[in-house]
Protein backbone atom coordinates (compact mmCIF):
# COMPACT_ATOMS: atom_id res chain seq x y z
CA UNK A 1 0.00 0.00 0.00
CA UNK A 2 1.53 3.36 -0.94
CA UNK A 3 1.08 6.40 1.05
CA UNK A 4 -1.58 7.83 -1.20
CA UNK A 5 -4.13 5.00 -0.06
CA UNK A 6 -3.25 5.66 3.46
CA UNK A 7 -4.35 9.44 3.46
CA UNK A 8 -7.40 8.44 1.58
CA UNK A 9 -8.24 6.66 4.82
CA UNK A 10 -8.10 9.85 6.75
CA UNK A 11 -6.20 8.72 9.44
CA UNK A 12 -4.10 11.45 11.15
CA UNK A 13 -0.82 11.87 11.48
CA UNK A 14 1.49 9.66 13.26
CA UNK A 15 4.98 10.89 12.71
CA UNK A 16 6.14 14.17 10.84
CA UNK A 17 9.57 14.31 9.91
CA UNK A 18 10.40 17.79 8.41
CA UNK A 19 13.19 18.83 6.46
CA UNK A 20 15.50 17.23 9.40
CA UNK A 21 19.29 17.52 9.26
CA UNK A 22 21.32 15.73 12.16
CA UNK A 23 25.33 16.59 11.61
CA UNK A 24 27.78 13.85 14.01
CA UNK A 25 31.09 15.85 14.76
CA UNK A 26 33.54 12.87 14.51
CA UNK A 27 36.90 14.23 17.00
CA UNK A 28 39.46 13.09 15.40
CA UNK A 29 41.75 14.56 18.49
CA UNK A 30 40.60 15.06 21.55
CA UNK A 31 43.61 16.49 24.13
CA UNK A 32 45.80 19.67 23.55
CA UNK A 33 48.27 17.47 22.75
CA UNK A 34 46.98 15.67 20.18
CA UNK A 35 45.41 18.69 18.97
CA UNK A 36 48.29 20.56 18.97
CA UNK A 37 50.20 18.04 17.08
CA UNK A 38 47.20 17.67 14.16
CA UNK A 39 47.31 21.87 13.82
CA UNK A 40 51.09 21.65 12.85
CA UNK A 41 51.00 18.66 10.81
CA UNK A 42 47.96 20.31 9.07
CA UNK A 43 45.53 17.62 9.43
CA UNK A 44 41.75 18.21 10.53
CA UNK A 45 41.55 18.32 14.18
CA UNK A 46 37.54 17.38 13.62
CA UNK A 47 35.11 17.04 11.15
CA UNK A 48 30.98 16.46 10.72
CA UNK A 49 29.22 14.62 8.92
CA UNK A 50 25.55 14.55 7.58
CA UNK A 51 23.89 11.56 9.58
CA UNK A 52 20.60 12.98 7.97
CA UNK A 53 20.37 15.44 5.07
CA UNK A 54 16.83 16.94 4.72
CA UNK A 55 15.02 14.24 5.27
CA UNK A 56 10.80 14.70 4.84
CA UNK A 57 7.78 12.35 5.33
CA UNK A 58 4.80 11.86 6.59
CA UNK A 59 3.41 8.76 8.42
CA UNK A 60 -0.14 7.85 9.25
CA UNK A 61 -1.77 6.33 11.98
CA UNK A 62 -1.92 3.12 11.35
CA UNK A 63 0.94 2.37 8.70
CA UNK A 64 3.69 0.16 8.95
CA UNK A 65 6.70 1.19 7.50
CA UNK A 66 9.77 -1.03 6.37
CA UNK A 67 13.00 1.65 7.79
CA UNK A 68 15.96 0.05 4.84
CA UNK A 69 19.39 1.08 3.46
CA UNK A 70 22.83 -0.46 3.88
CA UNK A 71 24.72 0.42 7.50
CA UNK A 72 25.62 3.92 8.35
CA UNK A 73 22.83 5.29 5.71
CA UNK A 74 20.63 6.76 8.80
CA UNK A 75 18.24 4.25 10.17
CA UNK A 76 19.06 4.10 14.08
CA UNK A 77 20.07 8.00 13.51
CA UNK A 78 16.52 8.53 12.23
CA UNK A 79 14.57 6.52 14.93
CA UNK A 80 16.58 8.20 17.71
CA UNK A 81 15.07 11.37 16.32
CA UNK A 82 11.92 9.56 16.10
CA UNK A 83 11.48 8.39 19.50
CA UNK A 84 13.12 11.60 21.33
CA UNK A 85 16.17 10.38 22.45
CA UNK A 86 17.82 12.98 20.21
CA UNK A 87 16.91 16.23 18.91
CA UNK A 88 17.54 16.85 14.81
CA UNK A 89 19.89 20.17 13.99
CA UNK A 90 17.49 21.50 11.89
CA UNK A 91 14.21 20.74 10.51
CA UNK A 92 11.06 19.12 12.68
CA UNK A 93 9.84 16.46 13.94
CA UNK A 94 6.44 15.76 15.19
CA UNK A 95 4.94 12.42 16.99
CA UNK A 96 1.49 11.87 18.47
CA UNK A 97 1.06 9.84 21.03
CA UNK A 98 3.39 7.24 23.24
CA UNK A 99 6.30 5.98 21.96
CA UNK A 100 7.74 2.48 22.57
CA UNK A 101 10.37 0.57 20.91
CA UNK A 102 13.95 -1.21 20.47
CA UNK A 103 16.66 1.09 19.45
CA UNK A 104 19.77 -0.56 17.70
CA UNK A 105 18.82 -3.57 18.90
CA UNK A 106 18.99 -3.24 23.05
CA UNK A 107 16.92 -1.63 25.13
CA UNK A 108 18.27 1.08 27.47
CA UNK A 109 18.54 -0.90 31.36
CA UNK A 110 20.93 -0.44 33.72
CA UNK A 111 23.90 -3.60 34.29
CA UNK A 112 23.69 -3.49 38.23
CA UNK A 113 20.21 -4.08 37.85
CA UNK A 114 18.24 -7.13 37.90
CA UNK A 115 16.36 -7.80 35.02
CA UNK A 116 12.91 -7.48 37.02
CA UNK A 117 14.54 -3.90 38.53
CA UNK A 118 14.78 -3.07 35.24
CA UNK A 119 11.60 -3.75 33.81
CA UNK A 120 10.23 -1.35 36.16
CA UNK A 121 13.15 1.24 35.93
CA UNK A 122 12.76 0.52 31.78
CA UNK A 123 8.79 0.97 32.31
CA UNK A 124 8.81 4.13 34.44
CA UNK A 125 11.20 5.52 31.47
CA UNK A 126 8.21 4.86 29.23
CA UNK A 127 5.74 7.10 31.63
CA UNK A 128 4.51 4.11 33.11
CA UNK A 129 3.36 3.92 37.25
CA UNK A 130 4.20 1.40 39.66
CA UNK A 131 0.73 0.17 38.92
CA UNK A 132 0.30 0.12 35.58
CA UNK A 133 4.27 -1.87 35.42
CA UNK A 134 2.60 -4.29 37.93
CA UNK A 135 -0.06 -4.98 35.91
CA UNK A 136 1.91 -6.12 32.73
CA UNK A 137 5.01 -7.47 34.93
CA UNK A 138 3.78 -10.76 34.52
CA UNK A 139 3.00 -10.88 30.79
CA UNK A 140 6.91 -9.31 30.07
CA UNK A 141 8.42 -11.78 32.05
CA UNK A 142 6.27 -14.98 30.19
CA UNK A 143 7.27 -13.01 27.14
CA UNK A 144 11.22 -12.84 27.80
CA UNK A 145 11.22 -16.60 28.79
CA UNK A 146 14.33 -15.61 31.11
CA UNK A 147 13.49 -17.89 34.05
CA UNK A 148 15.65 -17.42 36.92
CA UNK A 149 18.02 -15.27 35.20
CA UNK A 150 15.51 -12.45 36.10
CA UNK A 151 16.92 -11.95 39.31
CA UNK A 152 20.73 -11.92 38.37
CA UNK A 153 22.12 -8.43 36.99
CA UNK A 154 21.62 -7.75 33.04
CA UNK A 155 25.46 -6.69 33.02
CA UNK A 156 25.72 -10.89 32.83
CA UNK A 157 23.19 -11.34 30.25
CA UNK A 158 23.69 -12.53 26.44
CA UNK A 159 23.17 -10.24 24.24
CA UNK A 160 20.17 -12.63 23.18
CA UNK A 161 18.61 -12.19 26.54
CA UNK A 162 18.98 -8.93 26.49
CA UNK A 163 17.00 -7.99 23.74
CA UNK A 164 14.54 -9.94 24.65
CA UNK A 165 14.08 -8.77 27.67
CA UNK A 166 13.95 -5.11 26.28
CA UNK A 167 11.82 -6.41 23.49
CA UNK A 168 9.35 -8.19 25.58
CA UNK A 169 8.62 -4.93 27.46
CA UNK A 170 8.51 -2.64 24.55
CA UNK A 171 6.02 -4.52 23.19
CA UNK A 172 3.97 -4.49 26.21
CA UNK A 173 3.45 -0.77 26.51
CA UNK A 174 0.61 0.42 25.29
CA UNK A 175 2.43 2.54 22.72
CA UNK A 176 0.54 4.30 19.74
CA UNK A 177 4.20 4.31 17.91
CA UNK A 178 5.80 1.27 18.00
CA UNK A 179 9.98 1.35 17.01
CA UNK A 180 11.62 -1.63 16.26
CA UNK A 181 15.13 -1.40 14.87
CA UNK A 182 16.37 -4.75 14.24
CA UNK A 183 14.86 -6.38 16.66
CA UNK A 184 15.48 -9.72 14.86
CA UNK A 185 19.31 -9.67 14.72
CA UNK A 186 20.03 -11.34 17.74
CA UNK A 187 17.60 -14.05 19.33
CA UNK A 188 17.08 -18.00 18.31
CA UNK A 189 14.50 -18.96 16.13
CA UNK A 190 11.66 -19.60 18.19
CA UNK A 191 11.88 -15.95 19.82
CA UNK A 192 12.20 -14.55 16.14
CA UNK A 193 9.16 -15.91 15.32
CA UNK A 194 7.51 -14.99 18.16
CA UNK A 195 8.28 -10.96 17.86
CA UNK A 196 7.20 -10.93 14.43
CA UNK A 197 3.64 -12.91 15.34
CA UNK A 198 3.88 -10.08 18.63
CA UNK A 199 4.55 -7.37 15.94
CA UNK A 200 2.04 -8.22 13.44
CA UNK A 201 -0.38 -7.99 15.96
CA UNK A 202 0.80 -4.52 17.18
CA UNK A 203 0.28 -3.54 13.84
CA UNK A 204 -3.62 -4.97 13.44
CA UNK A 205 -4.56 -3.43 16.23
CA UNK A 206 -3.86 0.23 14.14
CA UNK A 207 -0.05 0.93 16.23
CA UNK A 208 1.76 2.98 13.67
CA UNK A 209 4.68 0.44 13.39
CA UNK A 210 8.28 1.82 12.33
CA UNK A 211 10.78 -1.64 11.52
CA UNK A 212 14.31 -1.18 10.48
CA UNK A 213 15.27 -4.59 8.86
CA UNK A 214 17.90 -6.08 6.30
CA UNK A 215 15.49 -8.67 5.50
CA UNK A 216 13.38 -7.90 3.27
CA UNK A 217 11.64 -11.28 3.52
CA UNK A 218 10.21 -9.91 7.19
CA UNK A 219 9.84 -6.92 5.77
CA UNK A 220 7.70 -7.71 3.28
CA UNK A 221 5.51 -9.36 5.61
CA UNK A 222 5.07 -6.58 8.09
CA UNK A 223 5.11 -3.31 6.14
CA UNK A 224 2.87 -1.97 3.67
CA UNK A 225 5.21 0.84 2.47
CA UNK A 226 9.33 0.97 2.56
CA UNK A 227 10.99 4.28 3.17
CA UNK A 228 14.89 3.91 1.99
CA UNK A 229 18.02 5.73 3.31
CA UNK A 230 21.24 6.35 1.42
CA UNK A 231 24.00 8.30 2.98
CA UNK A 232 21.59 10.13 4.64
CA UNK A 233 19.27 10.93 2.24
CA UNK A 234 15.60 9.63 1.55
CA UNK A 235 16.22 7.90 -1.63
CA UNK A 236 12.91 6.02 -1.62
CA UNK A 237 9.23 5.78 -0.17
CA UNK A 238 6.74 3.78 -1.50
CA UNK A 239 5.47 0.20 -2.53
CA UNK A 240 7.02 -2.55 -0.55
CA UNK A 241 8.58 -4.53 -3.52
CA UNK A 242 9.59 -1.35 -5.03
CA UNK A 243 11.82 -0.34 -2.43
CA UNK A 244 13.18 -3.99 -1.81
CA UNK A 245 14.36 -4.15 -5.67
CA UNK A 246 15.16 0.06 -5.32
CA UNK A 247 17.89 -1.30 -2.75
CA UNK A 248 19.24 -4.48 -4.66
CA UNK A 249 18.67 -6.48 -1.46
CA UNK A 250 19.95 -10.33 -2.03
CA UNK A 251 19.90 -9.82 -5.61
CA UNK A 252 21.99 -10.76 -8.53
CA UNK A 253 20.13 -8.43 -11.43
CA UNK A 254 20.83 -11.67 -13.84
CA UNK A 255 18.86 -13.70 -11.65
CA UNK A 256 15.82 -12.53 -10.50
CA UNK A 257 14.38 -15.86 -9.76
CA UNK A 258 16.81 -16.82 -7.66
CA UNK A 259 16.07 -13.47 -5.56
CA UNK A 260 12.44 -14.59 -5.34
CA UNK A 261 13.36 -17.91 -3.88
CA UNK A 262 15.70 -16.17 -1.21
CA UNK A 263 13.16 -13.83 -0.29
CA UNK A 264 10.45 -16.98 0.01
CA UNK A 265 13.69 -18.53 2.11
CA UNK A 266 13.53 -15.82 4.19
CA UNK A 267 9.95 -15.29 4.53
CA UNK A 268 9.98 -18.96 5.98
CA UNK A 269 12.93 -18.09 7.85
CA UNK A 270 11.14 -15.05 9.37
CA UNK A 271 14.60 -12.84 8.47
CA UNK A 272 16.70 -15.79 9.72
CA UNK A 273 19.97 -14.37 7.29
CA UNK A 274 19.26 -10.96 8.96
CA UNK B 1 2.04 -10.89 2.74
CA UNK B 2 1.21 -7.81 4.77
CA UNK B 3 -2.62 -6.89 4.79
CA UNK B 4 -3.03 -3.62 3.51
CA UNK B 5 -3.41 -0.49 5.73
CA UNK B 6 -6.96 0.19 5.00
CA UNK B 7 -8.01 -3.17 5.63
CA UNK B 8 -6.76 -2.88 9.38
CA UNK B 9 -8.52 -1.08 11.76
CA UNK B 10 -6.61 2.50 12.33
CA UNK B 11 -6.35 3.59 16.18
CA UNK B 12 -7.48 6.58 17.15
CA UNK B 13 -4.96 8.46 19.07
CA UNK B 14 -6.54 11.50 21.53
CA UNK B 15 -3.06 13.37 21.74
CA UNK B 16 -1.47 16.08 19.86
CA UNK B 17 0.91 16.14 17.56
CA UNK B 18 4.30 17.26 19.12
CA UNK B 19 8.27 16.81 19.04
CA UNK B 20 9.02 13.76 20.79
CA UNK B 21 9.90 13.52 24.47
CA UNK B 22 9.46 17.01 25.16
CA UNK B 23 11.55 18.38 28.03
CA UNK B 24 10.56 20.55 31.09
CA UNK B 25 13.89 20.23 32.66
CA UNK B 26 13.70 20.27 36.35
CA UNK B 27 9.78 20.60 36.14
CA UNK B 28 9.72 17.75 34.03
CA UNK B 29 11.96 15.66 36.71
CA UNK B 30 9.54 16.71 39.70
CA UNK B 31 6.79 15.57 37.35
CA UNK B 32 7.93 12.08 37.44
CA UNK B 33 8.66 11.49 40.63
CA UNK B 34 7.90 7.36 40.28
CA UNK B 35 11.32 7.56 38.04
CA UNK B 36 12.98 9.55 40.16
CA UNK B 37 12.51 7.47 42.96
CA UNK B 38 13.22 4.25 40.73
CA UNK B 39 17.02 6.42 39.80
CA UNK B 40 17.60 7.24 43.29
CA UNK B 41 16.78 3.79 44.81
CA UNK B 42 19.21 2.19 41.94
CA UNK B 43 21.52 5.05 42.84
CA UNK B 44 21.85 4.02 46.45
CA UNK B 45 22.10 0.52 45.81
CA UNK B 46 24.81 1.38 42.77
CA UNK B 47 26.91 4.05 44.01
CA UNK B 48 28.76 1.64 46.61
CA UNK B 49 28.62 -2.02 44.58
CA UNK B 50 31.13 -4.51 44.38
CA UNK B 51 32.11 -3.05 47.31
CA UNK B 52 32.64 -4.88 50.74
CA UNK B 53 32.19 -1.99 53.10
CA UNK B 54 29.36 -0.32 50.84
CA UNK B 55 27.56 2.24 51.97
CA UNK B 56 29.85 2.86 55.01
CA UNK B 57 32.41 3.94 52.33
CA UNK B 58 30.17 7.32 52.85
CA UNK B 59 31.07 7.66 56.38
CA UNK B 60 34.57 6.08 56.27
CA UNK B 61 35.62 8.80 54.19
CA UNK B 62 34.38 12.05 56.87
CA UNK B 63 35.29 9.79 59.77
CA UNK B 64 38.91 9.99 58.60
CA UNK B 65 38.77 13.16 57.71
CA UNK B 66 37.58 13.97 60.88
CA UNK B 67 40.95 12.01 62.65
CA UNK B 68 43.18 13.66 60.55
CA UNK B 69 41.67 17.33 60.69
CA UNK B 70 41.30 16.91 64.19
CA UNK B 71 44.69 15.72 65.24
CA UNK B 72 46.66 17.42 62.54
CA UNK B 73 44.71 21.10 62.56
CA UNK B 74 43.65 21.16 65.55
CA UNK B 75 46.02 19.21 67.96
CA UNK B 76 49.11 19.87 66.67
CA UNK B 77 48.97 22.98 64.20
CA UNK B 78 46.59 24.67 67.18
CA UNK B 79 43.75 25.70 65.49
CA UNK B 80 41.31 24.38 68.47
CA UNK B 81 43.09 27.05 70.60
CA UNK B 82 40.72 30.01 72.39
CA UNK B 83 37.58 27.18 70.82
CA UNK B 84 35.52 25.46 73.26
CA UNK B 85 34.33 22.08 72.22
CA UNK B 86 36.46 22.04 68.44
CA UNK B 87 35.75 18.43 67.54
CA UNK B 88 31.90 19.45 67.30
CA UNK B 89 33.21 22.59 65.18
CA UNK B 90 34.81 20.46 62.93
CA UNK B 91 32.52 17.60 63.21
CA UNK B 92 29.53 20.12 61.96
CA UNK B 93 31.81 21.46 59.00
CA UNK B 94 32.38 17.99 57.52
CA UNK B 95 28.79 16.89 57.45
CA UNK B 96 27.43 19.99 55.81
CA UNK B 97 30.84 19.92 53.22
CA UNK B 98 30.53 16.32 52.73
CA UNK B 99 26.97 16.62 51.37
CA UNK B 100 28.30 19.05 48.91
CA UNK B 101 31.41 17.10 48.22
CA UNK B 102 29.32 14.01 47.32
CA UNK B 103 26.48 15.78 45.28
CA UNK B 104 29.50 17.91 43.36
CA UNK B 105 31.34 14.90 42.36
CA UNK B 106 28.35 11.89 41.98
CA UNK B 107 26.48 14.70 40.37
CA UNK B 108 29.27 15.20 37.74
CA UNK B 109 29.53 11.13 36.97
CA UNK B 110 26.09 10.60 37.04
CA UNK B 111 26.12 11.12 32.77
CA UNK B 112 27.92 9.48 31.92
CA UNK B 113 27.92 6.68 34.67
CA UNK B 114 24.00 5.88 33.01
CA UNK B 115 25.03 6.23 29.23
CA UNK B 116 23.63 2.96 28.58
CA UNK B 117 20.23 4.64 29.51
CA UNK B 118 21.00 7.61 27.96
CA UNK B 119 21.55 6.82 24.37
CA UNK B 120 18.65 4.06 24.22
CA UNK B 121 16.01 6.07 26.31
CA UNK B 122 14.26 9.41 25.88
CA UNK B 123 13.97 11.08 29.01
CA UNK B 124 14.24 14.20 31.23
CA UNK B 125 18.61 13.88 31.73
CA UNK B 126 17.97 16.52 34.19
CA UNK B 127 17.21 13.08 36.27
CA UNK B 128 20.30 11.84 36.84
CA UNK B 129 22.48 14.84 38.62
CA UNK B 130 18.89 15.62 40.23
CA UNK B 131 19.15 11.79 41.95
CA UNK B 132 22.59 12.20 42.76
CA UNK B 133 22.22 15.44 45.33
CA UNK B 134 19.33 13.03 46.36
CA UNK B 135 21.39 10.34 47.52
CA UNK B 136 23.62 12.27 48.76
CA UNK B 137 20.94 14.07 50.96
CA UNK B 138 19.77 10.16 51.70
CA UNK B 139 23.49 9.89 52.82
CA UNK B 140 23.57 13.27 55.39
CA UNK B 141 20.51 11.39 57.56
CA UNK B 142 22.79 9.11 59.21
CA UNK B 143 25.79 11.97 59.78
CA UNK B 144 23.21 14.74 61.22
CA UNK B 145 21.83 11.99 63.30
CA UNK B 146 25.42 11.21 64.96
CA UNK B 147 26.25 15.11 64.65
CA UNK B 148 23.06 15.19 67.05
CA UNK B 149 23.50 12.80 69.47
CA UNK B 150 27.15 13.96 69.69
CA UNK B 151 25.20 17.74 70.89
CA UNK B 152 23.38 15.78 73.26
CA UNK B 153 26.19 14.20 74.96
CA UNK B 154 28.12 17.54 75.02
CA UNK B 155 25.09 19.43 76.68
CA UNK B 156 23.77 20.62 73.84
CA UNK B 157 21.04 23.57 73.96
CA UNK B 158 19.19 23.74 71.16
CA UNK B 159 17.73 27.31 70.58
CA UNK B 160 14.83 28.67 67.99
CA UNK B 161 17.64 29.21 65.18
CA UNK B 162 19.36 25.89 65.46
CA UNK B 163 16.32 24.19 62.97
CA UNK B 164 15.68 27.15 60.60
CA UNK B 165 19.80 27.51 60.16
CA UNK B 166 20.18 23.56 59.41
CA UNK B 167 17.44 23.64 57.18
CA UNK B 168 18.44 27.00 55.20
CA UNK B 169 22.38 25.65 55.31
CA UNK B 170 20.50 22.75 53.51
CA UNK B 171 18.61 24.86 50.69
CA UNK B 172 22.05 26.66 49.88
CA UNK B 173 23.93 23.40 49.35
CA UNK B 174 21.27 21.32 47.95
CA UNK B 175 19.97 24.29 44.84
CA UNK B 176 23.92 24.89 44.88
CA UNK B 177 25.32 21.50 44.29
CA UNK B 178 22.23 20.56 41.80
CA UNK B 179 23.37 23.64 40.21
CA UNK B 180 27.13 22.76 39.63
CA UNK B 181 26.04 18.92 38.70
CA UNK B 182 24.00 20.02 36.06
CA UNK B 183 26.71 21.91 34.63
CA UNK B 184 29.57 19.58 35.23
CA UNK B 185 27.70 16.38 34.38
CA UNK B 186 26.84 18.16 31.43
CA UNK B 187 30.64 19.24 30.49
CA UNK B 188 32.33 16.01 31.90
CA UNK B 189 29.97 14.50 28.67
CA UNK B 190 31.99 16.47 26.21
CA UNK B 191 35.54 16.76 28.01
CA UNK B 192 36.38 14.57 31.17
CA UNK B 193 38.73 16.39 32.39
CA UNK B 194 36.09 18.22 34.01
CA UNK B 195 35.59 15.28 36.40
CA UNK B 196 39.02 15.71 37.48
CA UNK B 197 38.92 19.40 37.75
CA UNK B 198 36.12 18.93 40.59
CA UNK B 199 38.69 16.89 42.48
CA UNK B 200 40.90 19.43 42.66
CA UNK B 201 37.79 22.09 43.43
CA UNK B 202 36.57 19.38 46.23
CA UNK B 203 39.94 19.72 47.93
CA UNK B 204 39.57 23.46 47.86
CA UNK B 205 36.42 23.71 49.55
CA UNK B 206 37.58 22.22 52.80
CA UNK B 207 39.74 25.04 53.28
CA UNK B 208 38.00 27.37 52.19
CA UNK B 209 34.75 27.12 54.83
CA UNK B 210 34.92 27.52 58.79
CA UNK B 211 35.54 24.06 59.68
CA UNK B 212 38.94 22.91 60.64
CA UNK B 213 39.58 26.64 61.55
CA UNK B 214 36.78 29.32 63.04
CA UNK B 215 35.48 32.25 61.43
CA UNK B 216 37.40 34.38 64.09
CA UNK B 217 40.29 33.58 62.53
CA UNK B 218 39.49 35.01 58.99
CA UNK B 219 38.13 38.03 60.47
CA UNK B 220 41.72 38.24 62.31
CA UNK B 221 43.53 37.94 59.32
CA UNK B 222 41.42 39.66 56.81
CA UNK B 223 39.87 42.47 59.01
CA UNK B 224 37.22 43.85 57.25
CA UNK B 225 37.59 42.53 54.24
CA UNK B 226 36.07 39.39 55.84
CA UNK B 227 33.38 39.87 53.33
CA UNK B 228 34.63 38.67 50.61
CA UNK B 229 35.10 35.08 52.44
CA UNK B 230 31.64 35.27 53.28
CA UNK B 231 30.33 35.46 49.37
CA UNK B 232 31.24 31.81 49.23
CA UNK B 233 27.96 30.25 49.69
CA UNK B 234 29.21 26.99 50.73
CA UNK B 235 30.81 29.13 54.35
CA UNK B 236 28.02 30.58 54.67
CA UNK B 237 26.30 27.10 54.75
CA UNK B 238 29.00 25.73 57.42
CA UNK B 239 28.56 29.00 59.33
CA UNK B 240 24.48 28.21 59.39
CA UNK B 241 25.55 24.96 60.91
CA UNK B 242 28.07 26.16 63.12
CA UNK B 243 25.33 28.36 64.28
CA UNK B 244 22.65 25.30 64.56
CA UNK B 245 25.35 23.26 66.26
CA UNK B 246 28.50 24.18 67.32
CA UNK B 247 27.50 27.37 69.20
CA UNK B 248 24.95 25.20 71.59
CA UNK B 249 27.81 23.08 72.88
CA UNK B 250 30.13 25.47 74.01
CA UNK B 251 29.43 27.05 77.74
CA UNK B 252 28.42 30.57 77.15
CA UNK B 253 26.60 30.08 73.27
CA UNK B 254 25.67 34.15 73.13
CA UNK B 255 29.64 34.87 73.55
CA UNK B 256 30.65 32.13 70.94
CA UNK B 257 28.13 33.58 68.50
CA UNK B 258 29.16 37.21 68.62
CA UNK B 259 33.15 36.10 68.49
CA UNK B 260 32.94 33.19 66.22
CA UNK B 261 30.05 33.84 63.87
CA UNK B 262 29.91 36.77 61.44
CA UNK B 263 27.10 39.60 61.97
CA UNK B 264 24.09 39.34 60.29
CA UNK B 265 24.62 35.95 59.05
CA UNK B 266 21.14 35.53 58.60
CA UNK B 267 21.05 37.96 55.84
CA UNK B 268 24.23 36.18 54.48
CA UNK B 269 22.55 32.88 54.59
CA UNK B 270 19.18 34.03 52.62
CA UNK B 271 21.42 35.83 50.47
CA UNK B 272 23.64 33.00 49.44
CA UNK B 273 20.07 30.89 49.37
CA UNK B 274 18.96 33.78 46.59
CA UNK B 275 22.02 33.27 44.88
CA UNK B 276 22.48 29.42 45.06
CA UNK B 277 18.80 29.45 43.11
CA UNK B 278 19.71 31.99 40.41
CA UNK B 279 22.48 29.81 39.53
CA UNK B 280 20.26 26.80 39.62
CA UNK B 281 17.99 28.54 37.16
CA UNK B 282 21.38 29.70 34.97
CA UNK B 283 22.46 25.77 35.14
CA UNK B 284 19.40 24.66 33.71
CA UNK B 285 19.21 27.18 31.06
CA UNK B 286 22.71 26.29 30.36
CA UNK B 287 21.78 22.65 30.73
CA UNK B 288 18.46 22.79 28.09
CA UNK B 289 20.88 24.91 25.35
CA UNK B 290 23.42 21.55 25.33
CA UNK B 291 21.48 18.31 26.22
CA UNK B 292 20.72 17.70 23.01
CA UNK B 293 24.27 16.71 21.99
CA UNK B 294 24.67 14.36 24.71
CA UNK B 295 23.51 11.10 23.30
CA UNK B 296 25.90 11.59 20.66
CA UNK B 297 28.81 12.27 22.90
CA UNK B 298 28.57 9.69 25.05
CA UNK B 299 30.96 7.10 23.66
Amino acid sequence: MTLRQAQDTGAADSIVVDGVTKNFTLRYHRSIKDITVAKMKGRAVSNTFKALDDVTFTIKQGESVGLMGLNGSGKSTLLKLISGVMRPDQGVVKTRGQIAGLIATGAGFHPQLSGRENIFLNAAIYGLSEEETAAIYDDVVNFAELGDHLNSPVGNYSSGQYSRLGFSVAVHIDSDIFLADEVLAVGDKPFKKKCMEKMEEIRDSGRTVVYVSHAAGSVKRMCDRVICLEKGRLVFDGDVDEGIEYLHYGEDDAKGSAKLKQLEAADSALGAEV
Amino acid sequence: MATGVDERPVRIVDAPLAPPAENLGLLSVFKRRYLLKLLVQREISGRYSNSILGVFWSYINPLTQFCVYWLFMGKIMGADKGMDNYPVHLFAGLVIVHFFTETFGAGTRSLLGNKGLLKKMAMPKEMFPVASMLVSLYHLVPATLILVVVCLFSGWTPTWETVPSFLLALGIVMALGTALALVFSLANVFFRDFGSAVNILTNYIRFGVPMMYPFSMIEGALGDKAWIYLLNPIADAVLLFQQAFWVGVTPNPEETAATHLPENLWMWGLGAFGVSLVLLVIAQVVFSKHENKIPERLT
